[in-house]
């Protein structure tokens, strides 16, 4: 299960400042799969896969520390009345969330999304959206 | 055997038609063979949906009271062609609005109209004593038109280069978004099912006669512009009544930092009359090929990193230099076969019978390229020849002096062999110096990857390259990669003086 993880930085005692992750891992021996972090002098947000089983422990353990967690569970949303299953999303996504089946219907793995955001962009008809 | 349209039409009215989509047409040329194949099917129906950004509508809006000659016209703020008669408008697809804060062009505004939504119409007109009014502005829906017809000078390509980029930067193209380092391919275009690959020779396909046009029944009106078939890329001409067209096959889309354009769909129906048409219907995705080009290549001529066919495109990944590269669809192959199997479902029940051309489309007809009079400015023609520069084994300090003597902000590296092997600015010098020292020699500080240019690349492409960079020169570079000029952003000035002319 992927989440997605936000805290700030501001100030010396902030989430932001400690090894929050690390402390998890350690803390609960679940192994954590960092899979996109972005993390300025303010705020960071960081995006995990857990598995499901854990992720209940996991997100426990993260808000004791201050970690705002949100579930991620359709991390890209299509709107079906907008795509015309071209599959100008398929070659642009790194982590291969699209592809046809064998009717030449687009389908969407939503699971291996990283939330990088390339498909909204190349999507020819605005239909692709992030979760909000 | 030979077939008429006679009898096929005779068997479309009583029902008794056989009609496939041309995507079955192989196995059944396979199973049947050839004789078996012409005995057998009447019709094939072809059908495409993609980008067709050539595309458009001739409105007649009607007089209004009093009555205006309008001179120019939009529609929802999209500026439409009005150099025609008093109430006329001819809006292009592409065309885009300037006033609104999401990207809107006239591919929208004819999506708008077919899926039943009120558009403002705004008109200007100087007055005359015949139509004194000055302007007009007024709501109008797609039935409140006298006509709109649309006219697409050029559609349904009968293939398409699909599209790669070997550059360190993703570009935006409207064959999409390239991915830098060729990290993947776009194509367009139905391939098996898509009309003209049906019918290479055009012997059923060319003027008059009946196609499916965005839902509508359409009628080719001949040869595309840039018609080029006898390159393999031949274009259609075609037209349609936009009140008979359905949102589902008529699709605005922006292709991210390249603009609007259209999605369309379009059928033609192809009676076999003979073994010849049993053939060019039985087309495979193997047989038809396309080349893979390098968009990171800014020119007309750009290279062909390799060529493959339609099957390869459509299995999901290309080989490039030995690695497998992943493809993108850029049209819908799902809704191509959607059009051929309503088009197949029209002719079947008798909705739409067919007609040879009334004249033929030239089948060996190659498009040229533009003829240029006036002289596009190349490199050489502005660049700096007095080139300072440098060895990657002087100290700092030396090039300091240098870019001081000389006033130049850009120092060009060269090694032993006088080839280019790095840059240094004013900008590297200066940090070097506030960096206590450490740094000695021009090798530790100079960027090892320049972006330069040659003397023969036209000025536009290098100015692209500084404005991409956002950097102020380029070193020019002969094919062996020694120096030959600089050019700075300050040499662009020369171009308005009128001093390069020669």
């Amino acid at each position: 299960m992927k989440l997605l993880l936000a805290f700030t930085r501001k100030g010396k005692a902030d989430p932001g400042r400690e090894p929050v992750i690390a402390r998890v891992v350690k803390e609960t021996g679940v192994l954590i799969n960092v899979e996109k972090a972005n993390i300025d002098s303010m705020a960071g947000e960081v995006l995990i896969d857990v598995p499901d089983a854990d992720a209940a422990l996991v997100r426990r353990h993260l808000e004791e520390m201050g970690v705002a967690v949100r579930v991620m569970e359709n991390a890209i949303i299509r709107d079906e009345d907008e795509c015309v299953d071209c599959g100008a999303c398929i070659s642009v996504c790194p982590q291969e969330v699209f592809s046809f089946d064998a009717e030449w219907r687009l389908c969407v793995d939503s699971k291996r999304c990283v939330l990088c955001g390339k498909c909204i962009r190349a999507c020819p008809h605005s239909a692709l959206s992030q979760q909000g | 055997m030979e077939k008429s349209l006679d009898l096929i039409n005779a068997r479309i009215r009583d029902g008794t038609a056989r009609v496939i989509t041309a995507d079955e047409m192989p196995g059944i040329v396979d199973e049947l063979g050839e004789e078996g194949a012409l005995a057998e099917v009447d019709v094939v129906t072809t059908g495409t949906f993609g980008a067709m950004c050539s595309s458009g509508a001739f409105f007649n809006f009607g007089h209004a009271d009093p009555p205006i000659r309008m001179e120019r016209v939009w529609l929802n703020d999209v500026e439409a062609y009005a150099g025609i008669a008093a109430v006329d408008a001819y809006l292009g697809a592409t065309e885009e609005a300037n006033t609104k804060d999401r990207l809107y062009g006239g591919a929208h505004v004819l999506e708008d109209l077919v899926s039943g939504s009120t558009v403002e119409l705004r008109a200007t007109s100087r007055g005359t004593d015949c139509y004194p009014r000055r302007s007009i502005t007024t709501e109008l829906l797609l039935d409140d038109m006298n006509q709109a017809i649309m006219l697409n000078p050029r559609n349904s390509y009968q293939r398409y280069n699909a599209a790669s980029n070997s550059t360190d930067r993703a570009l935006n193209t409207y064959m999409g978004t390239l991915l830098p380092r060729c990290g993947n391919v776009t194509y367009s275009g139905a391939g098996t099912l898509s009309p003209l690959a049906n019918d290479p020779g055009f012997r059923v396909i060319g003027s008059g006669v009946p196609i499916f046009l965005a839902g509508g029944e359409g009628m080719i009106v001949g040869e595309g512009t840039q018609h080029s078939a006898g390159g393999g890329f031949g274009t259609l001409m075609v037209t349609g009544d936009m009140k008979q067209m359905r949102q589902e096959f008529l699709r605005a889309a922006v292709m991210n930092g390249y603009g609007v354009t259209l999605y369309l769909g379009i059928g033609v129906p192809i009676p076999v009359l003979d073994t010849g048409i049993v053939r060019s219907t039985a087309v495979r995705d193997e047989e038809i090929m396309t080349s893979i080009i390098d968009y990171g290549t800014p020119r007309r001529d750009r290279p062909s990193l390799a060529t493959v066919s339609y099957a390869d495109l459509k299995s999901g990944s290309v080989e490039i230099g030995g690695e497998r590269i992943r493809t993108s669809s850029l049209s819908s192959y799902r809704r191509a076969r959607a059009v051929a199997v309503e088009l197949k479902d029209w002719i079947e029940r008798g909705k739409m019978e067919l007609f040879l051309p009334t004249r033929r489309i030239d089948p060996a007809k190659r498009s040229r390229p533009m003829r240029e009079t006036a002289i596009t400015p190349r490199v050489r023609d502005i660049m700096n020849r007095q080139v300072i520069s440098i060895t990657e084994d002087e100290e700092i300090r030396v090039a300091a002096k240098r870019l001081l003597k000389d006033e130049t902000n850009h120092l060009p590296i060269l090694d032993g062999n006088g080839t280019l092997v790095g840059i240094i600015t004013t900008y590297d010098v200066s940090k070097a110096v506030v960096t206590d020292g450490r740094l000695r020699q021009v090798k530790d500080i100079m960027t090892r990857n320049v972006i330069k240019t040659t003397p023969d690349e036209p000025v536009d492409v290098a100015a692209q390259k500084l404005k991409q960079n956002n950097i102020s020169a380029l070193p020019v570079v002969d094919a062996a990669n020694r120096v030959v000029g600089i050019l700075s952003a300050i040499d662009l000035g020369k171009l308005f003086g009128g001093r390069w002319q020669r």
